[in-house]
């Protein structure tokens, strides 16, 4: 495993902070988040013309660049910091990997392209009403309808999934249950048959939206009823990819309110110099180093295709939301009544911090999932 | 100059073990070898016993020894932090005195700094050292000195000057453990092991020539020790390791561990023994409750979590890139990881956990983490001091507002109990 990034992925990173600073600054965050796609297209082909995110994990014979889930890694945590709004992770992280997973060659080569230069928005629809996060919980129908197939039921909480181009869709054959029946599907965002409403969220930044599916045609991607493993697959790297962009949001509160504390007077002294702000301070910070030390473990593990890698991306999942959601509860503490405001932007990252807590399945879960991986 | 590479050096040290190592050395006699031919300390100056090799280059010569079994010059406990200090702040005599004897082995010392009445502020420090006539009279009493009661000489911490602010007035010395002025009575500690004494000195006496650096100088010095011990906190585990290979220099290693380690034999407990979580999860059954298996993977993830940090802090050691902040958080960490093992080896032994020695799980091992993880996050610097140091040197946080530094130390409110 790799505990160090390369000269070259420090110099990544650095760009990227930089080009993210002057692109996504809260008041950026702030007019997106007012909207109902939640992005701005022009925004996000500025992103993609010039850095080439969207393409970054998808290999190179498929439009990519080829790089690995480390790099994965790094971008979400830059953005997560940033708290950018982009279809990013529907599109390259839960999408794109998805198709790599699951697809044929041929769709690879016809499905990838696209979203790699950005071109194409795509998303993966799976979790439905009952919010499972795992194959259980599938009851969306895939019925054979000649060279096709028609797809029945609901899913919901899909991100970016009222704006997407294009709709994965993990869906079951009749009758089966559990991992058994299951396959990925494509389907056109404006299909016939297929109903798309925007959810109100919490986190604005974040939206999610609930689609009806009514015998909507679907292209299979890859094998019938072999949906089980690139499914699982297809998670542990999006829950290694949350987990970075989750400390990412929490090392940005971390600095936020230590600067704050830095700043703000009582009782004739700097609040940071009382040792409650202080030692508060440190557990943030021993809290965060953690918890990226378990999100960069697991990106290694990924890049690597450590064995161990099922366990270390629930591990960094359930590690990585609890530190993020108590580093925005200790950071609105330390703001005391002006972080209780809506003008004061921690409420932005405290609300990602709710809704990344949760999305993927929250810490109980995943520790359950790192306990069964590791067969104790 | 030198133009020195992992290579290169790894080339040369190898062939010069191949050439000269044996098990059938004494331990004395091989220490003497390695110290002359520089390899004992690398990093130590050309002058005194090393070859200037940089730190990160040091790790290469440890591979190289250990890969052969070579025995080491001696490093455990406070001997390494007694001539690292004297190294930086001894006079040409001291380090002519004391370095070459005490990378043998053959000094052995103990650290005379806390005091009943100075624990996290040790500059706080009320032992009183006097020139009288053609020595330094001593008197006071110090505590927790691990191996006090074997020692040869004691790296000692007194205040020779009580009108001047309290760091300004103390002062180090090199203090003979062996004279009448000295007694040393073990301190018997909650988990029922007595590896520290208290030491106190009557009269004791110590000759001008075996005062560090200058009067007045002391916390200085002080600060050179606790630096070396700070670094070296999270290495008990590695050190005093014995081979079981055979030979005559394995068996006088051994004899010498097993003193030396004598009163830590029950510091992997102190640091909680996640390794025994697991096994004991399904041997129990407990593995099967639901809110137990949160508790574990919880502790793991800590675990887990801890040691790749201190990897994180290793590679970028090894880099050469400054030392970010996962670097300063060891000790703290350690801490969160013993009480919450020792929470979840609760949770584990249930009613059990009420019972101690041969009717305890595991013939009293598990009753031994309970009582002794409380002295993890106390001894070495408290969390709340570790806490400190990495607002205030990481974060860069201000201060709180002293009232003992800017006055005569005799006008410092003080603990009536010392």
């Amino acid at each position: 495993m790799q505990f160090s990034f390369t000269d070259e992925q420090q110099e990544f990173r650095s760009v990227l902070r930089r080009f993210l600073d002057e692109k996504s600054p809260p008041t950026v965050v702030r007019r997106l988040m007012e909207t109902e796609s939640g992005w701005d297209r022009a925004a996000w082909h500025d992103l993609n013309q010039q850095l080439g995110l969207t393409a970054v994990h998808i290999p190179e014979e498929y439009g990519g660049q080829g790089f690995g889930p480390v790099e994965l890694g790094i971008v979400l945590e830059e953005m997560g910091r940033a708290l950018l709004c982009a279809p990013y992770f529907s599109s390259t992280v839960l999408a794109a990997t998805a198709i790599m997973h699951a697809a044929s060659p041929a769709q690879k080569r016809a499905l990838l392209p696209g979203i790699a230069a950005g071109d194409t928005i795509a998303t993966l629809a799976f979790t439905e009403p009952n919010g499972r996060w795992d194959s259980a919980g599938i009851a969306t129908t895939a019925t054979r309808d000649g060279a096709a197939y028609r797809l029945d039921g609901t899913k919901s909480f899909v991100l970016d999934g009222h704006t997407a181009d294009q709709i994965v869709v993990l869906a079951r054959r009749p009758g089966s249950s559990g991992n058994d029946g299951l396959s990925f599907f494509t389907v056109a965002g404006d299909a016939p048959g297929l109903s798309r409403r925007a959810l109100k969220t919490m986190d604005a930044t974040r939206k999610l939206a609930l689609l009806e599916f009514r015998s909507v045609e679907a292209e299979l991607l890859g094998e019938e009823g072999a949906g089980a493993e690139p499914f699982a697959r297809t998670m542990q790297l999006a829950a290694v990819g949350l987990a970075n962009e989750m400390v990412g949001g929490a090392e940005k509160l971390r600095e936020s309110a230590l600067d704050y504390a830095n700043l703000r007077v009582q009782f004739g002294r700097s609040i940071a110099s009382f040792q409650s702000m202080k030692h508060k301070q440190a557990d943030m910070l021993v809290d965060v180093e953690l918890a990226k030390s378990a999100a960069y473990a697991a990106a290694s593990a990924a890049a690597e295709n450590d064995p161990e890698l099922p366990a270390l991306a629930s591990l960094a999942k359930a590690c990585a939301a609890e530190t993020y959601m108590q580093t925005a509860i200790h950071t609105i503490q330390i703001h005391g009544g002006i972080g209780f405001t809506w003008d004061n932007d921690t409420h932005l990252w405290f609300k990602r911090a709710k809704s990344s807590e949760v999305f993927l399945g929250d810490p109980t879960y995943h520790r359950e999932l790192m306990m069964q991986a590791w067969n104790v | 100059m030198s133009e020195q590479t992992e290579a290169s050096v790894r080339a040369e040290v190898r062939a010069w073990l191949e050439a000269n190592w044996s098990p059938e050395y004494g331990l004395v006699e091989w220490r003497n070898k390695l110290i002359d031919s520089g390899w004992g300390v690398p990093s130590w100056p050309k002058q005194w016993f090393g070859r200037e090799l940089p730190m990160a280059l040091e790790r290469v010569v440890e591979e190289e020894m250990q890969r052969v079994g070579a025995v080491s010059v001696a490093k455990t406990g406070i001997r390494r932090l007694a001539a690292a200090t004297l190294l930086v702040h001894g006079t040409d005599a001291q380090k002519e005195r004391f370095l070459r004897r005490s990378l043998t082995g053959e000094d052995t010392w103990c650290q005379l700094f806390s005091e009943p009445g100075s624990g996290s502020d040790l500059a706080g420090a009320t032992t009183r050292a006097e020139f009288k006539g053609n020595r330094w009279v001593i008197n006071g009493q110090k505590v927790w000195t691990t191996s006090a009661h074997h020692a040869d000489w004691g790296l000692l911490l007194a205040r020779t000057d009580w009108d001047l602010p309290k760091h300004q007035g103390l002062t180090y010395f090199v203090l003979n453990m062996h004279q009448p002025g000295v007694q040393v009575h073990p301190l018997r500690q909650m988990n029922g092991h007595a590896s520290f004494n208290q030491v106190f000195f009557t009269d004791a006496e110590v000759p001008p020539e075996n005062m560090v650096n200058e009067i007045g100088r002391g916390w200085a010095v002080a600060t050179t020790t606790l630096m070396h011990e700070r670094r070296g906190a999270d290495g008990i585990g590695r050190w005093g390791q014995s081979s079981d290979r055979k030979g005559r220099i394995y068996d006088e290693e051994r004899a010498e561990n097993a003193t030396v380690m004598e009163p830590y034999k029950w510091y992997p407990q102190r640091a909680g023994r996640v390794d025994l979580i697991v096994q004991r999860a399904k041997e129990t059954g407990r593995n099967t409750d639901p809110v137990v298996r949160q508790e574990i993977a919880k502790l793991l993830t800590l675990s887990k979590t801890a040691e790749w940090t201190a990897l994180r802090a290793r590679a970028a050691q090894m880099q050469g890139r400054p030392q970010g902040p996962e670097g300063s958080l060891g000790k703290l960490i350690s801490s969160h990881v013993a009480r919450a093992a020792a929470r979840v080896h609760t949770l584990i032994s249930g009613a059990d956990a009420m019972l101690t020695g041969e009717d305890a799980p595991m013939n009293g091992l598990i009753a031994e983490i309970l009582v002794s993880v409380p002295a993890g996050s106390i001894a070495g610097g408290t969390d709340e001091i570790q806490r400190n140091i990495i607002s205030e040197r990481v974060l860069g946080m201000p201060k709180e507002p002293r009232t003992d530094n800017d006055r005569p130390f005799r006008d410092v409110p003080k603990n009536l109990v010392a």
